[in-house]
């Protein structure tokens, strides 16, 4: 069954997908879309590395995400905005990426591989990668999950009940730089972060609880990414805008419904 | 034995000092309040108390096995987070329906256990969190600037019921606060904290002393004068704190 490519390419998007859910959660609630769009975008530095040095290319991209995820929770610029700084770095990163992939010899690389994912083209090796992966960000997320919701609430009330918020953070951190790798090859360094927050988004009108919100989003990000496969075998559009574009459109649905709801 | 001592406690932040030689002691029972000007170290001399921040000099000294119960200056709740009040109480750990509703009753937050936190209102909010805060039992409830954005009569209210907890379960409170002329009256003990300990002692004998009178005021009209003195700069005021307080967390 794992030879046909399309069964292929739908477990790779559900895969990312459940990982991406509960911690796009995350990065709505803390307001970490752009934090998580410098670390995506570095991912382009990590391909670059991971060619140079013929290394698994989600070792390079995790590599380099971590580096530059730290790289950003080290830097404390006063004379600049946290935006400012996250906008510089996002797209320096990118750009040197970019640069640096077409400095390698070889034969010329599309770049386009990388900046918009080529899910048709999942391989059984990178399915356990992104199970592997996704299993791993899921694990982390639910270990510390108590610690992680209390320092989103609070990093003073996460501190008195005996929790380091700053180890927390790098928890948040990590997985991050986790669901990138994983994801790079399925929507691709300019889309990770639309899979991040737009299931996590949709998902909200419909929760009353923080859990259900993870859980929500987790299962939003499988339904988009069922419908963006379909759509793009029947318009033959790109898969992983595809899957984006079905996300957005349900995000729309959900808070068209809420918005109705209340009145 | 006291609760809570600060031993000749020094902070600095970089080269910037923000408290000096602090000593102070917690007793059983009492409600103790701590007042300044902006960026006089009362926060950061709360986080000490708690452990949140480590002397740079000096100690700070906990009963064995204390139960601190915290109340934060503010908590903004972002409206992304769906998160009920009876979450928001059993987090990190459950708690018992039982006991989440006699916190609630204690703090006058009472039915409000399935409302949403981004939708409570400022008082509300104030409520929840002491409910929190009285879950436990703490032998000492510690709360910073508790009244931010409550109004005179809800601060009046607010303070009021914390000196009827404390008579009712006999814990002692420590409270850092701006409400001058209210906190005084509700006060078993006054320190008026400016980096150092300038003086302390029974609310009228700090209200007349002269180091307070240089910073709250040279005015003679007392309470009174010192409210109007508060009220016309408040703007300034909360503006002002909120960078020791920033400076603090990222320390």
């Amino acid at each position: 069954m794992l030879d046909d490519f399309l069964v292929r390419a739908a477990l790779a998007g559900i895969g990312v997908a459940l990982a991406a859910g509960p911690l796009g959660a995350f990065v709505v609630w803390r307001r970490l879309a752009y934090f998580g769009d410098a670390t995506a975008h570095a991912s382009i530095l990590g391909v670059a590395l991971a060619l140079a040095l013929s290394l698994p290319l989600s070792a390079g991209v995790l590599a380099v995400c971590l580096a530059m995820a730290l790289a950003i929770s080290g830097l404390a610029e006063r004379k600049l905005g946290p935006d400012a700084i996250l906008g510089v770095l996002a797209y320096s990163a990118l750009a040197f990426g970019l640069v640096a992939v077409s400095l390698l010899p070889g034969p010329r690389i599309d770049p386009g591989v990388f900046l918009f994912g080529d899910i048709l083209a999942v391989t059984r090796t990178d399915l356990a990668i992104i199970w592997g992966g996704g299993a791993a960000v899921l694990a982390l997320i639910a270990w510390r999950w108590p610690a992680l919701l209390t320092m989103t609430v609070s990093p003073e009330l996460a501190r008195a009940a005996g929790f380091d918020p700053r180890r927390e953070g790098l928890v948040l951190t990590l997985a991050m730089a986790l669901v990138v790798a994983v994801a790079i090859k399925v929507v691709g360094a300019l889309l990770i972060i639309a899979l991040l927050i737009i299931p996590a988004a949709a998902a909200r009108p419909l929760s009353r609880s923080p859990e259900a919100m993870a859980v929500g989003a987790a299962a939003v990000g499988v339904v988009a990414t069922g419908l963006g496969i379909l759509m793009s075998l029947r318009l033959d559009t790109p898969t992983g805008p595809s899957i984006v574009c079905a996300a957005a459109v349900i995000f729309a649905l959900t808070h068209l419904t809420g918005a109705l709801r209340r009145t | 034995m006291s609760l809570i001592s600060a031993e000749s406690v020094d902070l600095t932040y970089g080269r910037q000092v923000v408290l000096h030689d602090v000593r102070l002691a917690i007793e059983p029972g009492e409600i103790v309040t701590v007042v300044g000007p902006n960026g006089s170290g009362k926060t950061s001399l709360v986080k000490a108390l708690i452990g949140a921040v480590q002397p740079t000099r000096g100690r700070v000294v906990q009963a064995q096995g204390l139960r601190i119960g915290y109340v934060p200056q503010r908590l903004h709740i972002d409206a992304t987070l769906p998160m009920s009040v009876a979450r928001f109480l059993s987090l990190p750990r459950r708690v018992p329906a039982a006991e989440m509703r006699a916190a609630l009753a204690s703090a006058g937050a009472d039915g409000l256990e399935d409302r949403t936190l981004s939708d409570l209102s400022g008082g509300q909010m104030q409520r929840v969190l002491l409910a929190r805060a009285l879950i436990g039992k703490p032998q000492i409830l510690i709360l910073d600037e508790p009244t931010t954005g409550l109004d005179q009569p809800g601060a009046a209210a607010f303070y009021r019921r914390i000196e009827a907890l404390r008579d009712e379960t006999g814990c002692a409170v420590l409270m850092v606060s701006h409400d001058l002329h209210v906190v005084m009256s509700a006060s078993d003990r006054v320190i008026c904290l400016n980096g150092h300990i300038c003086c302390e002692g029974h609310p009228e004998t700090v209200a007349s002393a002269p180091e307070y009178r240089a910073l709250f005021g040279t005015g003679t009209h007392g309470a009174l004068a010192l409210y109007r003195h508060d009220h016309a700069h408040g703007h300034h005021h909360d503006h002002a704190d909120a960078a020791p307080a920033a400076a603090a967390g990222g320390g």
